[in-house]
């Protein structure tokens, strides 16, 4: 795949009104009342607004790939980046934003009080730039499948740099390959992305059995979100 | 029902317009800004806090009820710097530098402010020098420090350094936040606690002053 640039249209990654209550701490078997119920389709509905989600990815061999997970050289020594990347079959460099638009409206709203509003529009802006990084992944799935690879028994899954040990500063040589600013993503001093609502990584396909680590890794400790099991196990749902 | 329960009861069910107007009421009918803000606005964030402690409101409840406390108190600030009426306590939060999340340094700067504290947020991406230099100036009781990123969290790890170093170490409480940390992180680097969420903050900012006076 040469490097290429996705637009996806709004439909596709709508955040589904109980993942934005999920998101604001509202468990998925409670019933949220009618206000909240209101707030979150209100926000549901400001997102479609003024969401913008777009994609970059590219495909990169693995020997290139290396010195773009090693970055600045302060990986993790146990990664489990590492040895997984190594035993892919395919990888590509990818990034995706919603775009700066829904961001400031999120500030915009905390500004002038409207703290229930922004604080929904936050959590429907995270799950949104999430399921791009998802629909890019599938992209990418469907171009492998498109090019005679070989897709039963073979997973797909994301890594992004600040997670599973792979550090954060990889970011400015995975964006010096991607140069993700054309879709509108930089890098600041920290490495940190803008807008903030944007994933970047690379998407690595192989046999299903090479994405199997267990969360127990020193670095798991401060990891928040542990989405890795959860990834993990839905590695089994990309097969076609 | 007095009018200052009645502010309270409209606080708790987040209605802003309302608790503006009877906060203006309030003013007009010549109440204390003070009692105003105890009694009414802050008694009413009091028992949301409580509701939210115990998961029977969440998060947008307790927003939305911010909301209308802000509505109320945008009118008492001014009658209050009038009066020279003394904060709860004053807080300097803000995220470290490096990092630009700042939606749960946002939130509990509101519930920090609706518990009658008076906030000094300085924004994202702060340096450890600004936190310092702005306690010291402020003469503030705690600073805040939020990280969302592992990467950034060492900058707190500098704040508390840069206490000791000025003397101020022990003097201003300091409190760490975001999804990164723990207490054992707390612990580590020195600083006064942990808060895992806006009203864990809450208590223990009053936990703190409560010690202190």
């Amino acid at each position: 795949m040469n490097r290429k640039i996705f637009s996806i249209p709004i439909e596709e990654v709508l955040p589904p009104v109980a993942a934005v209550l999920e998101g604001q701490g509202i468990p998925r078997w409670k019933q949220a009342n009618g206000i909240t119920l209101q707030l979150a389709r209100d926000a549901v509905e400001l997102y479609r607004e003024k969401a913008r989600p777009v994609g970059a990815g590219v495909e990169i061999a693995k020997d290139a790939f290396k010195p773009v997970f090693e970055g600045e050289g302060r990986n993790e020594p146990d990664s489990p980046v590492g040895p997984i990347f190594q035993a892919s079959e395919n990888l590509a460099l990818f990034a995706v934003t919603i775009g700066q638009e829904i961001c400031s409206e999120i500030r915009r709203l905390f500004r002038t009080n409207d703290f229930a509003l922004g604080s929904m529009l936050d959590s429907a802006a995270s799950e949104g730039t999430e399921l791009t990084a998802r629909a890019v992944e599938k992209l990418y799935l469907r171009h492998l499948k498109d090019f005679g690879f070989q897709i039963k028994g073979t997973g797909v899954l994301r890594f992004s740099p600040g997670y599973c040990g792979w550090h954060i500063s990889a970011q400015k040589k995975l964006f010096d390959a991607l140069h993700p600013s054309e879709i509108g993503i930089t890098l600041n001093e920290s490495h940190l992305m803008q807008p903030l609502k944007s994933i970047s990584g690379v998407i690595i396909s192989g046999e299903k059995n090479i994405f199997y680590f267990d969360d127990t890794f020193s670095f798991c400790r401060d990891c928040a979100e542990h989405s890795c099991r959860e990834r993990i196990h839905a590695v089994t749902d990309h097969e076609e | 029902m007095n009018l200052l329960q009645q502010i309270s009861d409209h606080l708790q069910q987040g209605k802003a317009k309302s608790v503006a107007e009877l906060t203006r009421q309030a003013i007009t009918d010549g109440l204390h800004p003070k009692n105003i803000l105890d009694e009414g606005l802050i008694a009413g964030m009091s028992v949301v806090g409580e509701q939210f402690r115990k998961h029977e409101l969440y998060l947008p409840d307790v927003l939305l009820a911010a909301k209308a406390m802000y509505a109320g108190l945008d009118l008492l600030k001014p009658l209050m710097i009038e009066a020279n009426a003394k904060s709860h306590g004053k807080i300097v939060v803000g995220t470290v530098q490096g990092d630009l999340h700042d939606i749960g340094k946002n939130l509990v700067a509101i519930m920090l402010k609706g518990a009658g504290f008076e906030v000094i947020d300085l924004g994202n991406d702060v340096s450890a020098q600004k936190f310092i230099s702005v306690a010291e100036q402020e003469k503030a009781d705690v600073i805040g420090l939020s990280a969302l990123l592992t990467t950034t969290m060492p900058t707190m790890k500098s704040v508390v350094e840069l206490a000791k170093e000025r003397n101020l170490y022990g003097k201003v409480k300091i409190i760490v936040g975001g999804a990164p940390l723990s207490s054992d992180y707390a612990n580590e680097i020195g600083a006064d606690a942990y808060c895992f969420d806006g009203m864990n903050a809450v208590e223990t900012v009053k936990r703190f002053l409560d010690q202190i006076r």
